[in-house]
């Protein structure tokens, strides 16, 4: 009885980017899509981070993302950059890394304070310059008071690109690397919004990777074969997807993965593993191994890489996700979905 | 930088780990025979599978764990008896990890869904704040927990208290149900790893009578993977050598006294008797109730608890199938149980053991579970990027 209720409504953990959003898209929000596009291209069904269509001898890559965090103002951003971010970010995982025009649509609720949506649309113009991706036309719209929690924002991007990098192009023995410190952005959301006092400061991570990913491009070009932004679910969520579209094992070494001390403190306190938070500003990287340390080299090169770290390494034997905790091993279990709702 | 931050990360040192498993497998070879000990606490099966020490135990050492998870051995007619009260209109406070364990035929879930008032708190100040907040309705603390929360509770009973508020109290006390285990006939524990934060409160000194009686040794550990490391490879040395002594491999907080005024006011508050735990046995002086001087905060003295209104339906028929009680004595293990990861999962379980967060299924379940082969390609990578 409780079951069948449970699946006729849609719960909070629909919405978490772990297996239950992934299920409820397979069975619900893809049914009867998907098709019409030419072979080759990638669409809905590779559930990727956009999509991908070949004009010419070039790809146009397309996102789009909604974003509902709440507090709307969070240590180290805000909703406003998060829009940018999480768009510019979505297109730069497929190597998309020149943006040619981001959309900007907003859903206020009546009483809306009008100095916050100044604030909020100055982080996106700030945000939108510090990527290099124009806000080119958008849309608003007003609803009731108590009909949403202030504001929704949504952003669409579109680049076009030579290459393609997907999340599916991982082989045994490629390695992986996170581009820095982990599950910064949920941490700092959840300590703003519950007032944990927690020592030290918590800062959100968020800002565009798209700089970041073209110096790794260009030091290591095709051999860069896989990237994911590691958000809702965080980077256990983008290694089990990359490893079960790629068909291998992935065994990371926890010891490696860098998290900040005022993260691991918060993950120590709170029991959540930084490995299922969101981030925000990081992405995952699978490169060939002999192009592993270039990479590394480019991104500490990087004022958003500086802590770089080869994490974790393919091998063959089914997709799965092995931790090397330092002191033992276990498999990695996907999340059912992000530990705190309206994360981004 | 943080205080907390740094310091714990020396007990997950893995060099020091790796000296440590390797002296471990050292001394099990030397016994030519398998081993099992018994931990009883949920604490040590998290701390164990989060940082997946079985797969670097030796083969033939079983670690099992018992009876810990307090939220499983919790009886069915203690969960009853908490659901009875809200349907009676009384408020529930109490923690999470109840709400989805099993009564005789429901849960405090279903009485919530049902219309009861019954509210997830963290601890028992968040229960009296509720009472406070609500004075004209009658608010009971579902007291459920080993001695280590018993005495937050006693804390709370020898304070000031509202008049609307009282306890129900399911508290069970650890030293008992390990002679129980320990004199089961078809068991094979030869040693227990006892909870180092229970003995913190208790004092290692409690189980010296333990060995004595039951030519057992034990060894009081902490929580960190270099604690559990360093305590079983003092507890198979013990067994190898027949040593039955009480060995405290976590003097940084355990001393052989124990917390004295903690002890004080739990036995104040409290006395043991015997009573099920569930899928275990009777264990005598295994419950904690509160003594007669505390009848007015005890929600058995204050309300009539009738439990026949419950009796109207038939368990749920894979409740049958469950071994959990099994899972709890040491004799099974989750993977043995059909229902494990299949019909039973943390977001409908069917036993108590995948209910709590102590348990030992959904402490499995969220890691992975029992043993999975991780050596060949992936134990040669293991390690080599540090």
């Amino acid at each position: 009885m409780r079951t069948a209720l449970a699946d006729e409504r849609i719960l909070m953990k629909h919405g978490a980017g772990g297996r239950a959003m992934r299920r409820l898209i397979e069975d619900v929000m893809m049914a009867g899509l998907g098709d019409g596009l030419k072979p080759g291209d990638i669409g809905l069904r590779a559930m990727d981070d956009g999509a991908a269509i070949r004009v010419g001898d070039k790809w146009l890559v397309m996102t789009t993302d909604s974003h509902v965090v709440h507090p709307i103002f969070f240590p180290g951003g805000d909703i406003g950059r998060l829009a940018v971010s999480g768009t510019v970010n979505d297109l730069s995982m497929m190597g998309a890394t020149e943006v040619l025009g981001l959309t900007c649509a907003v859903v206020l609720e009546e009483g809306f304070s009008r100095d916050n949506l100044i604030r909020v649309q100055m982080s996106m113009r700030d945000t939108a310059l510090e990527a290099g991706a124009p806000i080119v036309t958008g849309d608003t719209k007003v609803m009731g008071r108590g009909e949403l929690d202030g504001i929704i924002l949504n952003t669409t991007g579109v680049a076009i690109t030579d290459h393609i990098v997907t999340d599916a192009g991982l082989q045994p023995g490629d390695m992986l690397i996170v581009t820095g410190t982990i599950g910064d952005h949920g941490f700092a959301v959840m300590t703003a919004r519950h007032n944990l006092a927690l020592e030290g400061h918590l800062v959100s991570d968020v800002a565009p990777l798209n700089g970041m990913v073209r110096s790794v491009l260009m030091v290591a070009g095709r051999d860069v074969v896989a990237m994911k932004d590691p958000t809702r679910g965080g980077v256990s969520s983008a290694v089990h997807e990359m490893a079960a579209k790629a068909r291998v094992t992935i065994v990371l070494d926890e010891p490696s993965i860098p998290v900040s001390d005022e993260a691991r403190a918060a993950s120590e306190l709170l029991g959540i593993d930084p490995l299922n938070v969101a981030n925000e500003g990081k992405a995952v990287i699978g490169v060939r191994p002999w192009a592993a340390k270039a990479v590394l080299a480019a991104l500490h090169a990087h004022p958003l890489g500086q802590r770089a770290a080869i994490v974790g390494q393919c091998v063959d034997g089914g997709a799965s996700v092995v931790l090397d905790t330092g002191v033992g091993r276990r498999l990695l279990v996907e999340p059912e979905g992000e530990p705190l709702p309206r994360i981004c | 930088m943080p205080p907390m931050a740094a310091d714990p990360l020396k007990f997950r040192d893995p060099a020091r780990a790796r000296a440590l498993s390797s002296a471990l497998e050292a001394v099990t070879r030397q016994m030519g025979r398998e081993v099992s000990v018994m931990h009883v606490c949920g604490s040590h099966e998290q701390a164990i599978a989060r940082f997946g020490l079985r797969a670097v135990f030796p083969r033939g050492l079983n670690v099992i764990m018992g009876p810990g998870c307090p939220v499983c051995i919790t009886d069915v007619p203690e969960v009853d008896e908490a659901i009875a009260l809200a349907r009676q209109g009384v408020h529930i406070a109490t923690y999470g990890d109840m709400l989805r364990v099993p009564g005789s035929s429901r849960s405090l879930a279903d009485a919530q869904a049902e219309g009861g008032h019954i509210h997830v708190v963290y601890s028992i100040r968040q229960a009296l704040d509720l009472a406070r907040s609500i004075p004209d309705e009658n608010v009971v603390f579902f007291a459920t927990g080993f001695e280590t929360t018993a005495v937050t509770t006693a804390a709370v009973v020898l304070g000031e208290v509202p008049k609307n508020f009282s306890i129900l109290s399911a508290h069970k006390y650890i030293p008992p149900v390990m002679e129980i285990v320990a004199e089961m006939p078809d068991t094979r524990v030869e040693g227990f790893l006892a909870a180092g934060h229970a003995a913190a409160i208790t004092g290692w000194g409690i189980f010296e009578d333990f060995v004595a009686h039951h030519d057992t040794p034990v060894v009081v550990a902490g929580f960190e993977p270099l604690d559990i490391l360093a305590g079983l490879l003092r507890l198979v040395e013990l067994v190898r050598d027949r040593e039955h002594t009480v060995i405290n491999m976590f003097p940084r907080c355990v001393t052989r006294e124990g917390n004295a005024r903690a002890q004080e006011q739990l036995w104040r508050v409290f006395r043991p008797i015997g009573g099920r735990w569930r899928g275990i046995a009777h264990v005598p002086n295994g419950n904690l109730r509160l003594r007669d001087e505390w009848a007015h905060v005890d929600a058995r003295h204050r309300f009539t608890i009738d439990l026949t209104s419950l009796w109207d339906q038939a368990p749920p028929a894979r409740a049958q199938e469950c071994i959990c009680g099994d899972i709890m004595a040491g004799i099974s293990s989750p993977d043995n149980c059909p229902l494990f990861g299949t019909a039973c999962v943390p977001d409908a379980p069917v036993g108590a053991c995948m209910v709590s967060g102590e348990g030992t299924c959904r402490i499995w379940h969220q890691y992975g579970g029992a043993r999975p082969d991780l050596s060949g390609s992936i134990g040669a990578v293991c390690g080599v990027l540090r």
